[in-house]
């Protein structure tokens, strides 16, 4: 599914935020992507919906590689992914509802049948009852929900989430992981950045470690 | 097709809401790119107005000789059977000096003027219609009748209507060099303004390209906005010339009566009418297509 073979990326001005990182995530998996800030988690989840592109190495999405690809095939790649940001990245001038439907406005369906997949995404994470509210009267972990259901509204087959429990107290951090297994049951492949070990501990999923941009163990916790 | 249909429709609605959102702001983008066009499309409403009036004048083949003013009878009578024999001219009419008169008694009011003159200070006149109407040989018959005994002056009528046709040509060229340069102002108008739309669309658009919108799809509510913003622009000049034309011609009927005319000026032509909208809806796009090239590609999610 996603699978990174000898990826290096070096910013302009010759920080090295990744050094040959190699390996593969097979479809239907969860795997936990762990190392401190600065590691090199962010550079990494951007190499894969191509956001940046890998200075050396392959990335390869769904048999595509995406260091290759045109510009105009980017955003085919983006709507099979679903991209969770650390900061939500949602929009306030809109209904929770209508941040829903912005990705479904990109493939031109009926906008009954977009409508009817917002709530169904809406209503995986709880918040159908709040999507005539506005995303800023909604808490933390709230946010965090109705970040993953613009991710997952398009039905993706993997799901790419940065951080996405920083900043929420363990109570909402426990929900948004109980969702993301939930996906995982129905097959959606999933790369989790997190920096909280305990969360990792618990669910003891395999765990990709990054340090100063290199993968330096691999294993599942537990 | 029908998706492709759909997504059209939907930037349609989206350019609309665009518009709606901005109020105030797009109304006076309108309005400036109105104004801005209303002064070619009226220019050139006017002057073809005129045009039409110096082309119906100037095909009036008529010349008109006045005889010394002391000529008497018998000189008006030789003058005239020389002319009645001239090949060149089809009809021919005497105006008897007193018959002149009489009409400028009646007509414009002034029998006190001309009855405490004394004497009547018209001369005998000839009005000629000539056979060929070309201007070269309606030059050259006056010329010859200007050396014939007892002829004061001739007047060939149709030289200042030729004037006018000649006056309007500079008119359009300058109407059309006015129009290029207010071509550019309103696409910049445009492309500043889509511009300012882009900007503050920042964040969604930023977001759009994270989540897999394409290019395409995010420039198409801004190109429909500068399309629509160019037809709203374009339907407020041809409200300007329809309004200004009006008030024009309630002026110009008192004026051109007192001259025994009809002429009016004319409004833009519904092809004009379509043209004007169609080029300010063009430029419109335009700006709007200059401006996504350049900015939308700035806007890249980190």
């Amino acid at each position: 599914m996603i699978s990174f073979s000898g990826v290096s990326k070096r910013y302009p001005g010759g920080q090295e935020a990744l050094q040959s990182v190699s390996f593969t995530i097979d479809a239907g998996a969860l795997v936990f992507l762990t190392g401190h800030s600065g590691a090199g988690k962010s550079t990494l989840l951007k190499l894969i919906p191509g956001i940046e592109r890998p200075t050396s190495g392959s990335v390869i999405v769904n048999g595509q590689n995406v260091g290759a690809l045109k510009r105009s095939a980017i955003p085919v790649l983006r709507r099979n992914l679903g991209l969770v940001f650390q900061d939500q990245k949602l929009l306030y001038d809109r209904s929770v509802f209508d941040n829903v439907m912005l990705p479904l406005s990109f493939t031109g369906q009926p906008r009954r049948e977009a409508a009817r997949r917002a709530r169904a995404a809406l209503d995986k994470v709880g918040l159908l009852r709040r999507e005539r509210s506005n995303p800023i009267q909604l808490s933390g972990g709230e946010q965090q929900r109705l970040a993953i259901a613009r991710a997952v509204a398009n039905r993706p087959a993997a799901l790419v989430a940065d951080e996405p429990t920083a900043n929420l107290d363990a109570d909402s951090a426990a929900e948004i992981l109980d969702i993301f297994v939930a996906f995982n049951q129905v097959g959606v492949t999933l790369l989790i950045a997190t920096h909280d070990d305990g969360l990792v501990e618990r669910y003891g999923r395999r765990v990709l470690h990054l340090a100063d941009g290199r993968l330096i163990g691999e294993g599942s916790a537990r | 097709m029908i998706g492709w249909m759909r997504q059209h429709r939907q930037a349609i609605a989206a350019a609309l809401a665009k518009l709606a959102g901005q109020k105030s702001a797009g109304l006076a983008s309108a309005l400036v790119i109105g104004v801005a066009l209303s002064l070619p499309a009226g220019g050139y409403a006017l002057l073809e107005s005129l045009r039409a009036l110096a082309r119906g004048l100037a095909l009036d083949p008529q010349l008109s000789v006045f005889l010394h003013v002391e000529a008497r009878r018998v000189d008006a009578d030789a003058l005239g059977a020389r002319l009645k024999a001239d090949s060149r001219v089809a009809q021919l009419r005497f105006v008897p000096k007193e018959a002149a008169l009489n009409e400028l008694k009646t007509a414009a009011g002034l029998a006190d003027v001309i009855g405490a003159l004394g004497r009547n200070p018209l001369p005998d006149a000839f009005v000629i219609r000539a056979r060929d109407t070309r201007a070269d040989a309606l030059d050259a018959l006056a010329a010859d009748l200007r050396t014939l005994p007892a002829v004061a002056h001739v007047q060939v009528d149709a030289a200042w209507a030729r004037r006018l046709a000649a006056l309007t040509g500079v008119g359009r060229t300058a109407l059309l060099l006015l129009a290029a340069l207010l071509a550019f102002g309103l696409i910049a108008i445009t492309f500043n303004t889509i511009r300012l739309q882009i900007l503050t669309q920042r964040d969604e658009i930023e977001v759009s390209k994270l989540i897999g919108a394409t290019d395409a799809f995010i420039g198409r509510p801004f190109f429909y906005l500068g399309l629509l913003q160019g037809l709203a622009g374009g339907a407020v000049a041809i409200a300007i010339v329809w309004g200004g034309i009006a008030l024009l011609n309630a002026e110009v009927r008192a004026l051109a009566e007192s001259y025994g005319s009809e002429f009016r000026f004319a409004f833009l032509s519904p092809a004009h009418t379509l043209a004007v909208l169609l080029f300010s809806g063009l430029l419109g796009w335009l700006g709007a297509f200059m401006s996504v090239s350049k900015y939308l590609r700035e806007i890249e999610p980190k």
